[in-house]
């Protein structure tokens, strides 16, 4: 008998009861930011932005002659700063990021408060759901697929409320991530739920909070950076159509015009997964120490390890893309995806379809 | 083939946009016509172009994945066998692509090696050339700074010496590498992220070549000690061994240890009753020949490490002793039979076999088997067979079934010792004609039928455990590569190169006019804050002058626009910036 099989802790019931509550109010109030969100949208196309087509044509007009004038102050010298000009590097698109989903208008505006609103409720709502159910099996709660799956999606969410509070520019990101959210819970109370018992016993370490909380993260910034890449590839197509001299469709128009631009998407994106690569490298570094008290090796080709691996070297090879000719922008969001669905694999491809090491009780 | 950001910068802005890192060249691929240096030396430069390298990056991930689908036979070698019995055409095909063996395939092997070699390939040059960078200046300030990607300007009743003076102290104040060249300022910042770079592709080879020395000189084996026993570290002690091509036995670290004790706890009541709290091996150890005797607990996640090899805790189960007695009385076989658990409550199955000194009633040699079931807490009969309700002995019972004759040992096909081959055995029978068979408390004896001995469950019944002894050389280095990766990483990725030229002439009106622009990597997104940062800083050494047309109506900043995107410079801040 293996006895990294066997260990196990002793659940409270009641606790795991209060949990499930929690989370099952937790989708139900993600479900109303969903509906306010989507009235934010809905709201937001009433008001007719169309800046980029604009800014496309008048881009070409201006970069052809820079007009750069010393900057004076009046006749009284005061000590304001000196106004700094930018200029995009040659060749990129000088495109104004869109005015967001509302788009300025005030009921779209006042929805998408309610929206965020909402879903820091069902945040607080899911986190004491993860919480109860860590207090209830007294450990991690990262022992198996339901678990990672809740607090994959409130790590994703909070990743997304501390960028909010840090007042960058993500609102957009609000309707695809809590939809995304809503499916990921629902597999996770339908399909992948397990009641709160068992424990894998080589997951008792203390590298367990420190492999799987930083592998959690890691996941939850990746997902991230997928959205805007995501966003990225559409608003791409359509800058580039307009600038083709295309005519977009009513709808397409409607919701691009309100995204940020391609550029900015496509740097966010890359800063999300520049910045989470080096604690991705330390997820692997520090599950290969665990691995080496654990199973008395560090590395043994286990298919989530050679997942994560693949992983690893997917996004290594859209950072090297970044930095390659012929590889920017589009090709290198493409790996972005790729890294991304290899990440995704690794994380439900793996413990449904490939035996190994890393299966754990009730998938 | 578009050309990189990094070439049309240097086309625009000449030397100032050079090297700021020290990433190759992309060229074009012309085709050599210079005979077989001009081949080689054009392979060369391919396999060592970003372009390249980035092609082998992603064969490295393509190539691993068939792995993962795939048994292979460094993890289990019997799903490998299982697959090739199941699998009559893709099986043989799948060995010659060496399917079996990813990780270890010439077609792996050479990806990877291929990516070291244009690895180091690339590593050299970058280092020199980043050395260079580092013994060199920044260099001069481009013509136009208007065309930077961040700028500004005003008019100062400064005089333009003082204003570089200004600049050249305040720069090296923020720890820029600040020089005065050709009547202007350059200066430099963040070499720390080229260094971070190139330690961290140092640090990739370095894990490598840890990694193969571990593959090569590794040695892993298993062996299953009884309470009581001991284990020296030796070749023959092992019941599996496994070892990298490079091992020599000698490589065995010479140490002792012995397995006092082996405590199984397990939860009581509950939901999960039966479920094991701890598992803890107490063992005497000595290091070397004839070190001193130390003490020490093996658990799960905690090996014994004991002159560089790791001993691990992997498994346990049930030894029951038993005594088996010839017709005259005399003891013929006396051990605690170590038995393999088949579920989670501790049920066993084993064998045990009585080789020699065994006399049937005839007084003629033969060999006994028995197979033997054992539950550690009985709890009745479950689909014909008794079976445990609980993994500790609290009411533990061994049922026996018994075999006489040639236990087939001699025959040359090494024997599983927990599975009995009776092909050459006859069964003892009851008195209807079945299978003698009995279970047994601990103390009761069977007595097999017709006077022909008998067989004790004695009441000490041990417990054993299975470790498994490794050695890992190269585990250190690898470890130490990989937190230089991360730190290497860490600053590649988080600290920005950009450079800064601030240029003071004096004007035709005699006003002097100040010139300051910045130039990152594309990504730079604090650059235009620091630009105007420093700016703001300057400007307080060299305020604006009086406007040279106080008539003129009050020039909103906005009026200068070098692209549409300034048009609303609170809103939209520079290429990257964030809010
Ligand atoms: C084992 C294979 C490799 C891995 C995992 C790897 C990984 C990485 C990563 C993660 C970065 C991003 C750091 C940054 O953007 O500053 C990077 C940058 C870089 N790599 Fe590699 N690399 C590998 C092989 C190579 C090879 C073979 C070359 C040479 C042809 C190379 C040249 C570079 C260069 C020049 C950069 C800097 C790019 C820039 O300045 O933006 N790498 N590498």
């Amino acid at each position: 008998m293996n006895l990294a099989t066997t260990l196990a802790a002793e659940p409270n019931e009641d606790l795991a009861h209060i949990s499930n509550v929690l989370i099952y109010s937790a989708m139900a109030v993600y479900l109303l930011a969903f509906f306010a969100h989507m009235a934010e949208w809905l709201f937001g196309s009433r008001s007719k932005v169309a800046r980029t087509a604009a800014a496309l044509t008048a881009g070409k007009a201006e970069a052809a002659a820079p007009a750069v004038a010393a900057r004076t102050k009046g006749a009284t010298a005061t000590l304001e700063r000196p106004k700094v000009v930018t200029r995009s590097v040659t060749g990129a698109r000088d495109v104004p990021d869109g005015p967001g989903a509302a788009a300025g208008d005030e009921k779209g505006d006042l929805y998408g408060r309610i929206a965020v609103s909402l879903t820091v409720l069902a945040f607080l709502l899911e986190f004491g759901g993860v919480l109860t159910r860590a207090l209830s099996v007294q450990r991690a709660p990262w022992g198996n697929m339901y678990e990672f799956s809740i607090t994959f999606s409130t790590v994703a969410v909070g990743v997304y409320l501390v960028l909010l509070a840090l007042k960058k520019n993500i609102a957009w990101l609000g309707l695809p991530l809590v939809t995304t959210i809503l499916l990921d819970l629902g597999l996770a109370v339908t399909v992948l739920y397990t009641s709160s018992d068992q424990l894998v016993p080589a997951l008792h370490s203390y590298w367990l909070w420190i492999h799987v909380s930083t592998a959690i993260f890691c996941g939850a910034v990746f997902y991230v950076g997928f959205v805007a890449t995501m966003l990225y590839l559409f608003r791409d197509s359509y800058e580039t159509k307009l600038q083709n001299g295309g005519q977009p469709g009513r709808f397409a128009t409607s919701v691009m015009e309100r995204l940020p631009a391609a550029a900015s998407l496509d740097k966010f994106s890359y800063r999300l997964n520049a910045a989470i690569f080096p604690l991705w490298t330390f997820t692997i570094i520090a599950g290969a120490i665990w691995a080496g008290d654990a199973w008395g090796r560090y590395w043994g080709w286990d298919p989530k390890e050679v997942w994560s691996f693949i992983t690893w070297v997917a996004y290594a090879g859209y950072l090297h893309a970044r930095a390659t000719a012929g590889w920017k922008g589009r090709k290198a969001a493409y790996l972005a995806l790729i890294a991304f669905a290899c990440w995704l694999f690794n994380y439900y491809g793996v413990n449904i379809f490939v035996t190994g090491k890393h299966s754990y009780a009730g998938v | 083939m578009s050309k990189t950001e990094a070439h049309e910068q240097r086309d625009d802005l000449g030397a100032a946009g050079e090297q700021l890192s020290t990433a190759p060249r992309e060229d074009a691929p012309n085709l050599p016509s210079l005979g077989v240096i001009g081949w080689l030396r054009w392979f060369w430069r391919q396999l060592t172009s970003m372009r390249v390298a980035l092609i082998l990056l992603l064969l490295l991930s393509l190539g691993a994945i068939p792995g993962s689908l795939i048994p292979q036979s460094n993890v289990d070698e019997l799903k490998v066998q299982d697959f090739m019995d199941r699998h009559t055409t893709l099986g043989p095909l799948y060995d010659k692509l060496q399917l079996f063996d990813v990780y270890s395939s010439v077609w792996f092997s050479a990806i990877y090696i291929l990516l070291f070699v244009s690895l180091i390939g690339c590593i050299v040059p970058r280092t020199w050339q980043f050395v260079g960078q580092l013994r060199g200046r920044p260099p001069g300030a481009p013509k136009k700074l208007t065309r930077l990607p961040a700028y500004t300007t005003w008019r100062t009743a400064a005089e333009p010496e003082q204003v570089h003076e200004a600049a050249l102290a305040l720069l090296g104040q923020r720890r820029f590498r600040a020089h005065t060249a050709a009547g202007s300022v350059a200066a430099e910042k963040g070499y720390l992220r080229e260094a971070g770079n190139l330690i961290f592709h140092i640090a990739l080879i370095v894990m490598l070549i840890a990694f193969a020395a571990g593959q090569l000189l590794k040695s892993e084996g298993g062996k299953l000690v009884m309470e009581g026993d001991g284990f020296s570290n030796t070749l023959s002690q092992y019941d599996d061994f496994k070892s990298g091509s490079l091992f020599d036995t000698d490589d065995l670290a010479p140490f002792h240890f012995r397995l006092d004790d082996f405590k199984g706890t397990y939860e009581k009541t509950g939901p999960n009753r039966g479920t094991p709290r701890t598992y803890r091996a107490d063992v005497t150890y000595s290091e070397g020949a004839d070190g001193p005797e130390k003490k020490k607990s093996i658990e799960v996640n905690e090996p014994l490490e004991v002159d560089g090899s790791k001993v691990y805790l992997i498994g346990h189960g049930y030894a029951p002793q038993v005594t088996v007695r010839d017709p005259e009385g005399k003891v013929v076989y006396e051990a605690a039979v170590p038995l393999l658990p088949i579920d989670q409550n501790g049920t066993a199955t084993g064998a045990i076999k009585v080789l020699d000194g065994y006399r049937n009633k005839s007084g003629v040699k033969e060999q006994l088997g028995f197979n033997a079931f054992f539950v550690p807490t009985f709890a009745g009969e479950g689909k014909g067979q008794m079976f445990s309700q609980f993994p500790a002995p609290d009411f533990p019972v061994l049922a026996l079934s018994a075999y006489h004759g040639s236990l087939g040992v001699d025959s040359g096909v090494p024997q599983n010792v927990y599975q009995l081959d009776t092909r050459k055995m006859k069964k003892f029978k009851d008195s209807r004609g079945e299978l003698f068979k009995k279970r047994l408390l601990p103390g009761e004896t069977m007595k097999l039928p017709n006077g022909a001995g008998s067989i004790t469950f004695e009441k000490d019944l041990k417990e054993w455990a299975t470790f498994q002894i490794s050695q890992e050389p190269g585990s250190g280095w690898a470890l130490a590569g990989a937190l230089a990766a991360i730190a290497g990483l860490a600053g590649s990725l988080f600290i920005q190169r950009r450079r800064v030229w601030v240029r003071a002439v004096r004007g035709a009106d005699g006003v002097t006019v100040v010139e300051m622009a910045g130039l990152g990597r594309s990504e730079s997104a604090k650059l235009p804050e620091e630009l105007s940062d420093l700016a703001a800083h300057l400007h307080e050494k060299a305020p604006s002058a009086p406007d040279r047309a106080p008539s003129a109506p009050d020039p909103e900043p906005d009026a200068h626009t070098a692209s549409a995107s300034d048009s609303e410079p609170a809103e939209v801040p520079a290429e990257g910036a964030e809010k």
